[in-house]
């Protein structure tokens, strides 16, 4: 043990220094912070702004939950003219209830008054009456009188030359809301827009509570289809963008020219291939029978071609002849699923369409089942499109690796230069073709060849860059693109992109689904594949060592790991859409908040405190809901 | 029956990138059969051996082929083939934490199940059998619908074990199979693969710590020292010498 020096820690001159500037610089920053972002004490302390913040706050205090029907009320307090002998002395009057009082209490005939009033409804438009004992006669002494902010009146008035012994009545009449929540009541009212008269109740619920209701459960469920939607595609979306599965996928120069050549073609397959299948069930659709004959035989024998085309346990490796064949009853099959696919959608939306008028309330099921017919015919030829590259992609692969196996390097590697060109410059004029959609710019040589040119002549380098290894990272360069693509995504607020969605599908709820839905799929597969990153690499190497496919390795020894970490996210998720559902309607994406800015900017503020307590509400149960879920779960 | 395929390591070496040379020119040979003993010190290089033996890890240079064909020249397809027929056993097990032991066990058939049907966890019901027949042998039939991290860490090792014999597996790679153990629970899973050696006629190449496990269960050891191959031979052949070159020279035995 060294003997405990006691070092009185000395500052350097220098050190002094830099924090002296350090402490400067801060001032200079906050300074200009103030100054930006106009700090000004002088409005606050302005008397005109306090009014008004009292006024809103006080609107937001009292949300219009409720309305009240207003009937004509009379108050009433008794009144001498002249005194009586002895003088009289007004009845005692409750201070928190609505009463007027007279000073002098009593008066010689035609004397004059002042008639106080509190507690009736603020702003009421007041009329004071003179009622003499006989009681069937009322005469107007004032009209046209308003009460203030606080409901309070105070007026001097002359009374009339009629003289009584008898006790008269000074009388106040206005329109006061009647019932009260514990003990509603029901009256007669004119309705403002037909004029006939209706009885109601009051007090009801206000049109801003139904409103509210209404915006608020179309706010829940367009979270919640943002949601859905999003995460259906950042699941898949995550694998591509985490590194730890990306980092290791390489391919041979050869393999990916090949590839890159087919994709193209297959998509352009798929769309054949979809177009003929739409035909076949074209001759279908015809008769309900016959759709629903197609639905029964067609995926049982989809079912036998894959059962026979991809046997339980294979030992040896097949044949070529086999290959051959089980590719073409593939292809077969994969023609009678699309065929499949349209006879569902067909089947979905002839039920739809037939059942929604006999459901009653319920029609919207029926519409939900035309919808996803819909939606379900619309992508088909997308799904075949992508199918039909994926499959084609997966040919070009083993064409490469069957040539890299049986034909000599000196041929292989020297023809994957022109081909990995071949392929850029396909990729090329496909992102010319693009840029021509954007720019009009309809010039062949522009978008075309000179695309053509620059990715063929980008190819061919990378190719020979890479001739040595003769395998390119390719996961690697998918993992940056698809992170960067998130990240550009990300960065795009919700409230912004469901502008270009509202011009696309209209104002409302859906552009607002859309909006949401997409920055979901970017924020969550960000999310998610830091999770991929972060699981154990010990399962991942057991399951591949078995001889596992890269599917089977993600399936059986990636996914368990992520699921807990993937449901905690998906709720965190919903749980910031519905805060989001709240204010995307601030742009026109439906939900409560296309209320909520209607009302604060027609200054109905009590309104306005009905939907943003609604908005409380819900945020409030759905982050109590989803962390108890969570608890559950994971 | 031994002796009549053969895995043959030549001139294998490893850098990894950043130019750590993990392995540098070691060849052996390993017949049909037997139970080969990898021994070396912690980052020796006994864990990249294994793994380039199946390509868990790419070598840099060197051939490996077994029963004639080349290792490491294997397109990915035929590499799968190859790697169903290499079970392998780890030193944290690296089982599935959140699947059920059967699932773990089942794990060892996918090289050879319909890829398709088993994406969506479906498995021939001969597969299933075997899985329970494996688990059978290792003795934890009963645990079977268990999640995996419910097991003890012996528990767990076994259930590796099975998964590697699912594969019908010609050779066994153990990778330190018994070093996160107590002493009791190593010698039952050296047990198990002695058995699979001896019985079931599987090639067992095995990394270990300790010199009595190597004397009591393995035909023949090599030694590993920085990535070079410094001994070759059987266990009893391993004298303080050879140890002290093998472990450095402040190293006592322990075991």
């Amino acid at each position: 043990m060294a003997e405990p020096t006691p070092t009185k820690s000395k500052r350097p001159f220098g050190r002094s220094v830099l924090i002296l500037l350090a402490i400067f610089a801060g001032v200079v920053v906050y300074a200009y912070g103030f100054s930006v972002t106009d700090v000004d004490l002088s409005q606050i302390r302005s008397e005109t702004r306090r009014e008004q913040l009292t006024r809103v706050m006080r609107a937001l205090a009292r949300p219009e939950l409720v309305t009240y029907e207003r009937v004509e009320t009379n108050t009433d307090t008794p009144f001498y003219m002249p005194c009586p002998p002895g003088g009289f002395t007004p009845p005692e009057v409750d201070p928190f209830s609505r009463h007027i009082t007279v000073d002098p209490a009593c008066t010689e005939p035609g004397g004059t008054i002042t008639v106080h009033g509190e507690n009736f409804s603020p702003n009421a438009r007041v009329t004071v009456y003179l009622v003499p004992p006989s009681g069937d006669l009322e005469l107007t002494l004032k009209s046209g009188l308003i009460a203030d902010d606080t409901g309070s009146f105070t007026v001097t008035v002359d009374t009339r030359e009629r003289p009584s012994d008898q006790p008269q009545t000074i009388r106040v009449k206005t329109r006061e809301p009647i019932g009260s929540i514990f003990k509603p009541v029901t009256v007669e009212s004119i309705d403002p827009n037909t004029g006939a008269t209706v009885v109601v109740r009051s007090p009801r619920i206000s049109k801003a509570a139904l409103d509210t209701w209404d915006k608020i459960i179309e706010t829940v469920f367009l979270a919640l289809l943002a949601t859905t939607l999003g995460v259906l595609i950042a699941v898949p979306m995550s694998f591509l963008a985490a590194r730890n599965l990306m980092k290791d996928i390489t391919t041979p120069l050869i393999k990916l020219g090949l590839q890159l050549v087919a994709a193209p073609v297959g998509v352009a397959v798929g769309v054949i291939a979809a177009r003929w299948a739409q035909d076949i069930s074209g001759l279908l659709t015809d008769s309900v029978l016959l759709v629903l004959l197609g639905l029964i035989l067609l995926p049982g024998l989809i079912v036998l071609a894959l059962r026979w085309a991809f046997p339980a346990v294979e030992l040896e490796p097949p044949t070529l002849g086999l290959r051959i064949s089980r590719g073409l009853v593939l292809f077969v099959a994969a023609v009678a699923s699309i065929v499949v696919l349209f006879l569902s959608a067909s089947l979905l939306q002839r039920f739809g369409d037939w059942v929604a008028p006999r459901l009653g309330a319920f029609e919207f099921l029926g519409a939900f089942s035309t919808t996803i017919g819909d939606i379900l015919a619309a992508i088909i030829t997308v799904i075949a499109a992508l199918a039909g590259a994926g499959v084609l992609v997966n040919l070009a692969g083993k064409l490469a690796s069957w040539m890299r196996n049986h034909l000599p390097d000196a041929i292989t590697r020297p023809l994957a230069v022109p081909l990995v060109g071949l392929a850029f410059a396909l990729v090329a004029v496909i992102i010319g073709q693009g840029i021509d959609w954007l720019y009009q710019i309809g010039d062949p040589v522009k978008i075309i060849w000179v695309p053509a040119a620059v990715g063929a002549a980008f190819g061919m380098f990378l190719a020979i860059r890479a001739y040595k290894r003769e395998v390119v990272n390719i996961g690697l360069t998918v993992y940056y693109m698809a992170r960067t693509t998130f990240n550009a995504i990300r960065s795009i607020e919700p409230l912004v992109m469901v502008i270009v969605f509202v011009v696309w599908v209209g104002i409302g709820p859906f552009a607002g689904s859309l909006a949401l839905a997409l920055h979901t799929i970017a924020a969550l597969a960000k999310l998610y594949s830091e999770q991929v990153e972060s699981i154990l690499p010990g399962p991942v190497e057991a399951v591949q060592a078995t001889g596992a496919t890269r599917l089977q390795t993600v399936v059986y020894a990636v996914i368990p790991q992520i699921v807990p970490p993937y449901i905690s996210f998906t709720l965190y998720r919903w749980d910031i859409n519905v805060r989001m559902s709240t204010i995307i309607g601030f742009a026109g994406g439906g939900g409560i908040g296309f209320l909520l800015q209607q009302n604060i900017r027609l200054l109905n503020y009590q309104a306005a405190s009905v939907n943003m307590l609604a908005i409380a509400i819900v945020v409030a149960s759905m982050d109590y809901l989803s962390s108890r879920i969570r608890e559950k779960i994971v | 029956m031994k002796g009549i395929r053969l895995l043959k390591v030549e001139h294998l070496t490893k850098v990894y990138e950043g130019g750590t040379v993990a392995l540098e020119d070691v060849s052996f040979e390993v017949p049909d059969g037997e139970f080969l003993a990898i021994i070396g010190l912690s980052g020796s290089g006994k864990s990249t051996l294994l793994r380039c033996i199946n390509r868990l890890i790419e070598p840099t240079e060197g051939r490996i082929t077994w029963d004639g064909v080349d290792i490491t020249a294997a397109p990915q397809e035929e590499l799968r083939r190859i790697r169903r027929r290499i079970g392998m056993v780890f030193q944290h097990f690296n089982l599935v934490h959140r699947s059920k032991v059967l699932t773990n066990v089942l794990q060892g058939s996918l090289g050879y199940v319909n890829p398709a049907l088993s994406i969506i966890n479906k498995f021939p019901k001969e597969q299933v059998r075997r899985a329970y027949e494996q688990l059978d042998r290792v003795g934890l039939r009963d645990q079977a619908p268990k999640r995996a991290d419910e097991l003890s860490g012996g528990q767990q090792q076994r259930v590796g074990v099975a998964r590697a014999m699912m594969q019908n597996p010609q050779i066994v790679l153990a990778d330190e199979p018994v070093a996160s153990l107590d002493p009791v629970l190593a010698h039952s899973i050296m047990q198990y693969l002695e058995v699979i050696n001896r019985d079931d006629d599987v090639t067992v190449l095995c990394s270990l710590h300790f010199l009595d496990l190597v004397h009591r269960y393995a035909d023949r050891a090599i030694a590993l020292k920085d990535g070079h191959l410094v001994f070759e031979g059987p266990p009893n052949e391993i004298d303080d010498e050879k140890f002290k070159e093998i472990y450095g020279k402040e190293a006592e035995r322990v075991g």
